[in-house]
C-alpha cells in the first residue's frame, strides 16, 4: 500500500459506518462484527472521509475547525494506519 | 459495581426454524410462535437498546426470516443508526425479500452452511436446504451486499474444511466463521455424536493455517477454538454482561444466547422491566461482573483477568454451579468430566452418527 496523495479522496470501507453515541459521548466506527471507540480526533477525521473530500480539502477543514496549522502530517499518518486496519478505502 | 455500556444486541426473534442441527445454539426448550415478542415490543426494545449504547444489531433466531415484521424491524434500526447484520440459514430468502431487506438499510447478511457437499450438509440440518443456500448466496452477492458466512464445525464435516472453505470463497464469502461446535443445549445432548477426535482435529486445523496462507486477505478466516481441547477457557463472551446482550423471543435478556439454561438465574423481561435497569441493576446481570464472586481456583489465579473463570453457562451445564471454575481449565477440580468424555470418543467406534434433532 502506498501513502496517500493529498488529491485523494478516502471514503470509509464499505460496509462501515460511524455513529455518535449519546450514551458514551464518543463516535463510534461500526464494522461487520466489531465496533471501535473512536477519540476524539480520529472520529473528527473520519466523519469528513465521505469519499467526495480530498486529502487537501480534509486538511483545511481540521485545522480552521481547530484553529490550527500543521495538522497535515498527524491526519496523513492516521489515515495511513487506518487504511490498514481496514477501515477506509481508495 | 458500576457496569460498562453494551455494544452489540443479539435480537432472538424466533426460535422457529426450517433446519434442524443437532448443534443448535438454542435452548432445549424452544419458545413457541404464540410466547414470541410482537413487532411493537421489539420496537421499544430497539429504541431502548440504542439509548442504553448499543451500536450493532444482530437479528436471528431459529430463522428471523420467519418472521414478516423483520423488514420493519430492520428500517427502525437503521433510523437509529444502529450497524444491522442479518443472521439466516438462507431459507426464505427469495429475491423478493432481499429487495425489501436492501432498501430497508441491512448492512450485512451472514449465512450458515453445515458442509461442502449438498448431501452431508443436507443430513446434517435435516432439511434440504443447500441448494437454497447457494441460491441466497448468489442473491446476496448480486445486490452487492458484504457476505459472511459460518460453519459450525464437528465429527461429522471437519475432514471437509478445506473444501468448505473453497466453497464460501467460491459463492464470494468475504468472511467465513469456522466455528467448532460449542457443546450447550442441543450440541451437549449430541456431544458424543459430534466431538471430533484430537488427530482429526489436529488435521482440521493444520488446514486451515494452509488456507490462510493460500488466500492471504481475499476471505477473513476465523477459527473458533474447540474449548473441550484447550488447557484454558474461553473468555466468553469477553465478560459476564460486559460488552453485550441477547434477547431471547419471549423477550427474556440474557448475558449470552447460552444463558437460559442456567436454572440457577431468573432472567428478567422487557415485557416487565427497562432494558437499563436490566442491564445495570438486575441480579442476574450482575452476578458475574467483576471478581467478588469467583471461588477458587479462579479467585487467586494470575488468569482471571484474561479469561473471566471461563463460561458460566458451561460451569453450570458440567457441575451444577454456575460460579464454578469452567471444568474446561487444567486447574479446575472437574477437568475429568471434559477429560473422560474427549476421552470416550478417542476410543470410541465412529459409526453413523444418531443425532438428536431439534424440533423433531
Amino acid at each position: 500500500m502506498s501513502s496517500w496523495a493529498l488529491s485523494e479522496r478516502p471514503r470509509l470501507r464499505s460496509p462501515g459506518r460511524l455513529k455518535y453515541d449519546k450514551a458514551r459521548q464518543s463516535d463510534l466506527l461500526l464494522l461487520p462484527e466489531r465496533v471501535v471507540e473512536l477519540n476524539e480526533a480520529a472520529g473528527a477525521i473520519l466523519w469528513l472521509c465521505d469519499g467526495n473530500r480530498s486529502i487537501a480539502q480534509l486538511i483545511q477543514e481540521l485545522e480552521a475547525k481547530y484553529g490550527q496549522t500543521g495538522l497535515a502530517d498527524d491526519i496523513v499518518d492516521f489515515l495511513a494506519s487506518a487504511e490498514e486496519r481496514g477501515w477506509l478505502e481508495r | 459495581m458500576t457496569a460498562s455500556l453494551p455494544y452489540a444486541l443479539t435480537a432472538e426473534l424466533t426460535h422457529r426454524c426450517p433446519l434442524h442441527c443437532p448443534y443448535c445454539s438454542n435452548p432445549i426448550e424452544l419458545q413457541k410462535r404464540e410466547s414470541e415478542l410482537s413487532t411493537g415490543e421489539w420496537l421499544s426494545v430497539l429504541e431502548q437498546a440504542n439509548d442504553l449504547g448499543v451500536a450493532q444489531v444482530h437479528f436471528t433466531g431459529g430463522e428471523p426470516l420467519l418472521r414478516p415484521d423483520l423488514e420493519r424491524l430492520v428500517r427502525r434500526a437503521r433510523e437509529l443508526g444502529l450497524y444491522v447484520n442479518l443472521i439466516t440459514s438462507g431459507v426464505g430468502l427469495t429475491d423478493e425479500r432481499i429487495n425489501r431487506l436492501v432498501e430497508a438499510g441491512i448492512d450485512s447478511i451472514q449465512l450458515s452452511v453445515q458442509a461442502a457437499s449438498a448431501e452431508l450438509a443436507d443430513s446434517i440440518a435435516g432439511f434440504r436446504a443447500y441448494e437454497l443456500k447457494r441460491q441466497a448466496a448468489q442473491r446476496i452477492r448480486e445486490r452487492g451486499l458484504p457476505l459472511h458466512m459460518n460453519v459450525v464445525l464437528h465429527r461429522a464435516n471437519l475432514h471437509q474444511i478445506e473444501e468448505i472453505i473453497e466453497l464460501c470463497a467460491d459463492w464470494g464469502a468475504e468472511r467465513l466463521e469456522l466455528a467448532n461446535a460449542q457443546y450447550y443445549g442441543w450440541a451437549l445432548r449430541n456431544v458424543n455424536e459430534l466431538l471430533p477426535r484430537r488427530e482429526q482435529l489436529q488435521a482440521a486445523e493444520a488446514a486451515y493455517k494452509r488456507a490462510l496462507e493460500r488466500f492471504g486477505r481475499r476471505i477473513e478466516l476465523i477459527w473458533i477454538l474447540p474449548d473441550y481441547y484447550e488447557d484454558f477457557p474461553k473468555p466468553c463472551m469477553g465478560g459476564w454482561g460486559r460488552l453485550s446482550l441477547t434477547i431471547a423471543p419471549d423477550g427474556r435478556v440474557l448475558p449470552c444466547t447460552a444463558s437460559s439454561d442456567i436454572r440457577s438465574l431468573t432472567f428478567e423481561n422487557v415485557k416487565e422491566r427497562e432494558l437499563a435497569w436490566i442491564w445495570h441493576d438486575s441480579p442476574s446481570f450482575n452476578a458475574y461482573r467483576g471478581y467478588d464472586w469467583m471461588p477458587e481456583p479462579c479467585r487467586s489465579c494470575e488468569r482471571r483477568e484474561l479469561d473471566y473463570g471461563g463460561c458460566r453457562c458451561q460451569a453450570f451445564q458440567l457441575t451444577g454451579d454456575a460460579r464454578a471454575t469452567d471444568p474446561v481449565c487444567v486447574r479446575s477440580p472437574h477437568r475429568g468430566i471434559v477429560a473422560d468424555r474427549v476421552g470416550s470418543v478417542e476410543q470410541g467406534k465412529a459409526g453413523t452418527p444418531d443425532y438428536a434433532y431439534r424440533g423433531r
